[in-house]
């Protein structure tokens, strides 16, 4: 078991951080744990960018079955996406940002 | 027979009929008077209907005589009917045709009595009748019986099949067929779908292969190894199919994060990162003897707000991260210490964070490794192994009856000796301890091992220990030692004659404006001493690349270059017109070094281009005393820490990097070059010294 208050702190940070929207634990399913976001929103960024980070995960091991997706990041004109995805058998979850650039710079 | 159609008729009755809405009848007829009732003789009273479309007649007309005559035709019946004539192969017409219609028809129902059918019927009612006379004579005998014997007249009797008859109470209860029906809940479907990829089955494959080599594992190990394998197996398996974790606490979720969070400030902090690696200033090239700072990130944080940044320390492995160390550098007011480590990628927030209960006052990394050296301004030395963040690995302090007065300045080149995680020992022959109070004993550490209680401790400099009394009330017979320098053991000429005294030696800075160099060698004596300052000398540095030269500054205003063998004056003096609190050799150019002051403002030398003017003089914090710096190994920044618990990145323009160019077929290597500059600058200096030249050609022949 991890230093969960640790992890807290770091996700507090996190939304402190300048320009950044919210961010989303979900777990394998696609449902989100833990999220800033309101309902709406949360429902269909963890639905949307679970299955998009599948797919890409998908592209990196069929061209190397060794290989692993370790980061994602989308860059959209308004917003950028991270995705942190972890794909351990016992432990996969996605953690999602998302960060308006124009607002942090 | 034809009927010819009679225009009347005549209905004989009884009553009299008169259809409602008759026109009245004509006025000839007048009934005759209704007979009395009970009047049986009476003569039928005669009445003629008139239907309403009958033609009326004249007079004339109805006297008329009509012939009516019967004939044996039938007037409607065809008579040109064609048949196709078989033996004639021809149509023709059909000389006979059908006479007969028949209006009506009806059978009947009486029989002659003498006819078959008739005789017949009369035997079958004479049958029936005489059955039914049986039957009844039966009941009436049962019916009498019954009110003999109170018996109930069995009357099912006749319907009793004879041959195969069962009792009710006999019979076997034969259940009626009956159709149930319910609904239920439709049963739970899912839909499943899964495609197999390469990396799938490369997956299990890999799972297989370690579930066979634990069986294997399994079977060389016997008795009760086994059985202890088993349990661990046993846990295994229900690791295997335990639920998922909760991520939340997930350490892996931890550095997920972290790493979020470095992008996040990446994204916040993007036009600094450009800066960083891209920028630079175009105006250098215009103004070849100036260079300028460009600040990049600042460094703070609530903790520290109070502080003084007390030492900078950059990790010799990782070129990003960097350990600053807070405390205080007023000895009367001390409270807690802090030291942080940034990484440049999270300006942000620290990396790690360490409290002490007192002031830090130096710092250092272990060369290679991840472990850093904190000292205390009581006197601790700890070693923090930044992998994991808990506590110290090892925590020292003076053996002897040493209180709060104690402090450490200075560490120098510790090294470590590693087995597996935790160190061996220490091996510091450069580690010293050094004492603010009256005697200003210096101690140095033999061979150290950390988790034995008993180490030793060696006195270098000898001192009454009836001196070491009070600090604080003017005792200050000996030098209260402010910093240490070391030369640095690598280098192309750190490998002269007397290697071995160089390793051995040390130059100590003192509250008193002096510095001598130590041996530890010789701990009874300094082997020479310099009066370099009127006031604390609060930095001693070496050259990077030029072993033989160091730089000491002081609290005077004033920056002093020294040549080692020279200790009665030194080379180049720098007057900064203000306390300067800390200096730092460039380490990719002999000759460039940067000093902060308390003023605010960081100066940057370039002794091969100006001796006498800094190159970059600029002020990069307000209403703040700069206390340290720092110069990155890798990149062209540099790192500055003030009063106010701030640190600031600031990169260097081109010209304050300037670097002589190796030519295509020139044997010297970049060092040697920088070295022949910095001999450049110190011979020119020394020329305008006729005394110093005296001393380097006595030094020289004494040498020889």
């Amino acid at each position: 078991m991890g230093d969960t208050a640790a992890i807290d702190e770091t996700f507090k940070r996190l939304q402190s951080h300048k320009g950044v929207l919210g961010v989303i634990v979900a777990n394998a399913d696609g449902i989100a744990i833990r999220t800033t976001f309101d309902n709406e929103l949360t429902v269909q960024y963890a639905a949307l960018v679970t299955h998009f980070t599948v797919k890409s995960r998908s592209v990196v091991r069929k061209l190397d079955p060794e290989n692993e997706l370790k980061f994602l990041r989308i860059r959209s004109k308004k917003h950028e996406i991270m995705i942190a995805p972890e794909f351990e058998r016992n432990c996969e979850y996605y953690l999602i940002l998302v960060q308006d650039q124009a607002m942090g710079v | 027979m034809v009927s010819p159609g009679g225009k009347m008729r005549e209905k004989k009755g009884t009553k009299t009929r008169k259809p409602k809405g008759e026109p009245e009848l004509p006025q000839e007829y007048v009934p005759p008077p209704l007979p009395l009732p009970g009047d049986d003789f009476a003569m039928p009273v005669r009445e003629v209907v008139k239907p309403d479309n009958q033609l009326q007649l004249s007079e004339a007309e109805l006297n008329d005589e009509v012939a009516k005559m019967l004939t044996a035709n039938n007037p409607t019946a065809p008579r040109n009917v064609a048949r196709y004539n078989v033996k004639e192969r021809a149509y023709k017409f059909e000389p006979m045709v059908e006479q007969t219609i028949t209006h009506y028809a009806a059978d009947g129902w009486l029989l002659h009595r003498g006819a078959d059918e008739a005789r017949r019927q009369i035997d079958m009612d004479k049958m029936e009748q005489e059955a039914a006379s049986k039957h009844q004579s039966d009941a009436d005998r049962s019916l009498d019986r019954r009110d003999d014997g109170d018996e109930a007249p069995d009357d099912s009797r006749q319907l009793r099949n004879q041959f195969n008859f069962s009792d009710r109470a006999a019979q076997t209860i034969n259940y009626p067929l009956k159709d149930r029906e319910t609904f239920t809940e439709p049963p739970p479907t899912r839909t499943i779908q899964g495609s197999c990829t390469q990396w799938g089955i490369y997956d299990e494959y890999i799972k297989d292969l370690e579930r066979q080599r634990v069986e294997e594992q399994l079977k060389s190990k016997g008795g009760r190894a086994k059985t202890q394998e088993r349990q661990g197996q046993k846990h295994q398996e229900e690791g295997g199919q335990r639920k998922p974790d909760n991520p939340m606490q997930n350490p892996l979720l931890g550095q997920a994060a972290h790493i979020l969070d470095r992008m996040a400030n990446q994204n916040m902090f993007e036009e600094i990162a450009m800066d960083f690696k891209y920028w630079e200033d175009a105006s250098d090239a215009v103004r070849p003897k100036e260079g300028s700072l460009l600040p990049l990130w600042k460094f703070g944080s609530d903790k520290a707000r109070r502080r003084q940044v007390t030492s900078l320390c950059w990790n010799p492995l990782y070129n990003d991260m960097f350990a600053v160390g807070y405390g205080s550098y007023d000895f009367l007011k001390q409270a807690s210490g802090l030291v942080n480590i940034y990484s440049l990628k999270n300006p942000s927030h620290p990396e790690f964070a360490y409290s002490t209960e007192s002031g830090v006052m130096c710092l250092h990394f272990h060369p290679g490794t991840l472990l850093l050296d904190q000292a205390c301004c009581r006197g601790d030395l700890c070693t923090h192994c930044l992998r994991k963040s808990t506590p110290p690995l090892g925590m020292f302090g003076p053996h002897c009856k040493m209180d709060q007065a104690h402090c450490l300045w200075a560490l120098w080149g510790t090294h470590c000796l590693w087995k597996s995680t935790l160190p061996l020992g220490i091996f510091g022959p450069h580690c010293l301890w050094t004492r603010r109070s009256a005697a200003g004993a210096l101690w140095g550490t033999p061979p150290l091992r950390i988790f034995e209680p008993d180490y030793l401790w060696t006195r270098l400099t000898a001192h009454a220990a009836s001196k070491e009394r009070n600090v604080w009330s003017g005792y200050t017979a000996g030098p209260s030692i402010t910093q240490l320098g070391c030369r640095p053991v690598q280098g192309p000429n750190a490998g002269c004659r007397n290697s071995g005294t160089i390793k051995q030696a040390f130059w100590v800075g003192t509250e008193e404006g002096s510095i001598h160099k130590c041996s530890k060698a010789y701990s009874s004596q300094y082997l020479s001493s310099y009066q370099a300052h009127s006031l604390a000398v609060y930095s001693v540095k070496w050259n990077c690349i030029h072993h033989k030269t160091f730089l000491s500054a002081s609290a005077d205003w004033l920056v002093k270059l020294w040549d080692a063998n020279q200790p009665r004056k030194p080379i180049l003096t720098f007057d900064f017109k203000d306390a300067v609190g800390d200096i730092a050799w460039a380490p990719y150019s002999a000759t460039v070094f940067a000093a902060v002051t308390d003023d605010g403002k960081v100066h940057v030398y370039d002794l091969y281009e100006d001796k006498l003017m800094p190159m970059c003089a600029q002020k990069v914090v307000k209403k703040a005393k700069l206390t340290k710096i720092v110069f990155n190994p890798k990149w062209p920044i540099i790192l500055v820490g003030d009063d106010k618990g701030v640190v600031t990145s600031l990169k260097l323009s081109p010209n304050l990097r300037k670097q002589p160019k190796i030519q295509p077929g020139q044997k010297e290597t970049l060092e040697q070059l920088e070295w022949a500059k910095l001999d450049h600058v110190i011979d020119v200096a020394c020329r305008s010294d006729p005394e110093a030249m005296k001393e380097q050609a006595a030094a020289a022949a004494k040498a020889s």
